[in-house]
């Protein structure tokens, strides 16, 4: 915290940052955009006292930017030599917090165990809260940057608010990595210091699409989507290979705000599919495939990694969404089959927090471990740590830690999931994998 | 377009039940408006809240399984009760709070719509913040997430007609929300406190001037709309059996519009408006596709509000006694 003494004698509390006004607002009001109430004097007394507290709130502004910029250098953040400040940024405590709390405790865990080894440069590790909204997000990480002096962030989660924070990072010339952001186009914009450690839409999106017409053998398929940055082209990307495989499609589009799906339930039912892919997130997916059950759809209902949590069992109800399909770029494995990599890790997690390992805590604790490498070698400037990036080559604990010059992974594989009751059991890789 | 023709029928059954939910929470809207000329924004929240208490009450009376159709008519009617109630009296808490002290000190009908924007923000937050956490424990997160009630319903396809389903759900909702407003319609042209209400939105001056309490029937109109979207919170929660603290947000917006459509202040405009709403938005998206839903519902609203200012039965609460 930062106190500013003001030349009035009034203290002013937490001064967001350098070179920020707080008071300037002051100086709007009181030019007469806001009609002072009747009777509050007269007309040309007003104007003119107006005019000096106008003059006031401009000198009083300049004043409060000075002293925060004088003050500010020793107000948090990660100056010393001995530490260095990562952020992670996504929806800790809104509707999808259930797949981002997972990832934020594999990075919060690997950087705790590098911490642990003494190391010559110690990572604090803060939390930025968006609520997965690009609009809270963005202030967000202005103040990381300019408060925090973060010099990488692990996020944002979600691709809606990546789009909006990617920018900020890029002027501010520190590199990101996203555990979960899938949207394609992320890594179409030239942005440089943008990373991701997981496979994007179009990987995901044919990878589903093919385990739809080969691991399960649908010929009729009905895409759903919730019109989102991310739903919408996952749907997109399901459909067109689907239909290039010989299936035939309809597509239909929910309002994720509503509660009320019927439209689009009537049209799955006229349409009578073999399987419904729905691109959103769990919240409407639960509650889509309760409606869809409760018309009499039996078709197989399948998803992406946005509904890969045990919320969609719990917003259809009882064992209502049993035998739908997840699909995702995220390896979730708490018995640790895949690697032995994934099964040390899997029960240092289930030690530490005490349930186990769920969506994308296997990447966050990548996209740390990916830093942390990068720490290591010495790295303590946020261009460095960028530059150390792109030829950065580790084993992690879902996949080899590579990125290509865009930023997205060197490889991933897309795996399937089968829910059962609150379980999301891993069924194989969906290249392969069958399903009656 | 064929879309439309293949699904006239389930749209139909579909549209009903969906506007007899926003029927009813018009009649809180309508009713308040018809008495104060003012637009309580805050009774999406009152909606809210009568979910909330649906979840309890079904908590509390230890149902964790579907009941069968005739004991869920019966347990309707209790949690209908219960969030009535629930409803009902923080309506009037709000009144007492947030619009009776501005009125007492003269304020100005703006004055009173900002303090009901006010305190919708005040009540969504209360509940996400403090409420949901506390009293409807959920792990992670808390009071952003939605809440499910336990399973109480299993809706069954009571009869067909051809391809169109009438599921026992939907009948219910429709038969319900039909009946609580006969009733109410009832109660506001037969007895002596409707006939208060009645007379105040005619002629508030003179309505006092022959000695009716203005502030008992104002306190008693917000009961009333608050019972009313109580009533529809409990048909709400056993269609979709799930909540959450900005619930009546999109609900409200949907509802005042259909006292808007049906000609705001008229009570029997309320139910006009909330059927056509709902039938307006299942053929809006069986034709153009669900994204359109909202576009073509307010599309038609502008229009019909072109040529009709004052909504489809025109305004005012007491020309409705016909």
């Amino acid at each position: 915290m930062c106190r500013v003494l003001l030349p009035l004698g009034r203290e002013v509390y937490d001064i967001p940052g350098p070179g920020v006004t707080v008071f300037s607002g002051r100086a709007f009001t009181g030019l007469g955009l806001v009609p002072d109430p009747p009777g509050s004097g007269w007309k040309g007394d007003t104007l003119r006292r107006n005019i000096m507290r106008a003059t006031g709130a401009v000198a009083l502004s300049a004043v409060l930017a000075v002293s925060a910029s004088a003050c500010g250098g020793d107000s948090g953040g990660s100056g010393d030599k001995n530490s260095v400040t990562i952020g992670f940024m996504g929806d800790l405590t809104g509707e999808s917090a259930g797949i981002v709390i997972p990832p934020k405790q594999g990075a919060a865990l690997a950087i705790e165990e590098y911490n642990a080894t003494n190391p010559k440069v110690k990572i604090k590790f803060k939390t930025y809260d968006s609520q997965g909204k690009g609009e809270q997000a963005v202030p967000l990480a202005k103040t990381a940057l300019t408060k925090d002096k973060i010099v990488g962030l692990i996020g944002p989660a979600f691709s809606g608010e990546s789009q909006q924070v990617d920018p900020v990072l890029e002027e501010g010339k520190v590199p990101s990595i996203s555990p979960s952001a899938t949207n394609a186009a992320l890594s179409k914009n030239g942005w440089k210091f943008f990373h991701r450690i997981v496979g994007n839409d179009d990987v995901q999106g044919s990878g589903i699409g093919t385990f739809i017409t080969n691991g399960l053998g649908a010929k009729k398929v009905f895409v759903v989507h919730d019109n989102s940055e991310y739903g919408k082209p996952l749907g997109t990307t399901v459909e067109s290979t689907v239909k290039a495989a010989g299936a035939t499609t309809q597509v239909g589009v929910i309002d994720p705000n509503a509660s009320d799906y019927s439209a689009t339930v009537n049209q799955v039912k006229a349409f009578a599919p073999d399987a419904v892919f729905f691109g959103g997130y769990y919240a409407q997916a639960g509650k889509l495939v309760k409606q869809l059950r409760q018309a009499g759809v039996k078709s197989r209902f399948l998803s992406g990694d946005g509904s890969l949590d045990p919320g969609l069992a719990k917003g259809a109800g009882g064992t209502v969404a049993d035998g739908s399909v997840i699909g995702c770029p995220c390896l979730i494995d708490p018995t640790g089959k895949a690697s032995p990599a994934s099964k040390k890790f899997s029960e240092a997690y289930k030690a530490k927090y005490k349930t186990d390992t769920a969506i994308y805590s296997a990447e966050g604790y990548d996209a740390a471990s990916a830093f942390i490498a990068a720490i290591k070698a010495g790295n303590t400037k946020a261009e460095d740590i960028n530059k150390f990036l792109s030829t950065v080559d580790v084993p992690g604990v879902s996949k080899q830690i590579k990125f290509t010059p865009t930023g997205d992974p060197a490889s991933s594989a897309i795996y399937v999931y089968e829910i059962k009751g609150a379980t999301l059991p891993l069924v194989g890789d969906a290249k392969t994998a069958k399903l009656k | 377009m064929q879309n439309f023709l293949d699904q006239f029928w389930p749209s139909t059954v579909d549209g009903l039940s969906l506007g007899a939910i926003y029927a009813l929470v018009a009649l809180g809207y309508t009713m308040v408006y018809g008495v104060l000329r003012l637009i309580n924004f805050a009774h999406s929240e009152i909606f809210m809240i009568g979910t909330f208490a649906v979840v309890g009450a079904v908590e509390a009376l230890g149902i964790n399984s579907p009941v069968g159709t005739l004991a869920l008519i019966g347990l309707i009617v209790v949690l209908a009760v219960v969030a009535a109630v629930a409803a009902g009296g923080s309506a009037v808490l709000l009144e007492l709070v947030a619009y009776r002290p501005l009125r007492r000190s003269g304020g100005s009908r703006l004055a009173a719509l900002i303090s009901a924007i006010g305190a919708s923000l005040f009540l969504q937050q209360l509940f996400a913040i403090v409420v949901i956490p506390r009293f409807f424990d959920r792990p992670l997160a808390g009071g952003h997430l939605p809440v499910q009630s336990n399973d109480f319903t299993d809706p069954v396809n009571l009869f067909s007609i051809g391809s169109v389903d009438f599921r026992s759900d939907k009948v219910i909702i429709f038969v319900g929300a039909l009946l609580m407003m006969v009733a109410l319609d009832q109660f506001v042209s037969r007895t002596r406190l409707g006939r208060g209400i009645r007379a105040t939105a005619q002629d508030p001056e003179t309505a006092v001037l022959m000695g009716v309490n203005i502030d008992r029937i104002v306190m008693a109109t917000f009961a009333l709309g608050g019972a009313m979207a109580g009533v529809a919170a409990a048909l709400y929660m056993m269609r979709f059996e799930e909540t959450v603290y900005t619930v009546g947000f999109l609900l409200g917006i949907k509802a005042f519009t259909a006292a808007v459509l049906g000609g705001i202040g008229n009570l029997r405009g309320a139910l006009i408006g909330g059927m056509a709403l709902g039938l307006l938005e299942m053929y809006g998206s069986s034709i153009f596709g669900a994204e359109w839903r909202d576009v073509v519902a307010f599309s038609v609203l502008v229009l019909v509000l072109m040529f009709r200012p004052t909504g489809i039965l025109g305004e005012s609460l007491q020309r409705a006694r016909a």
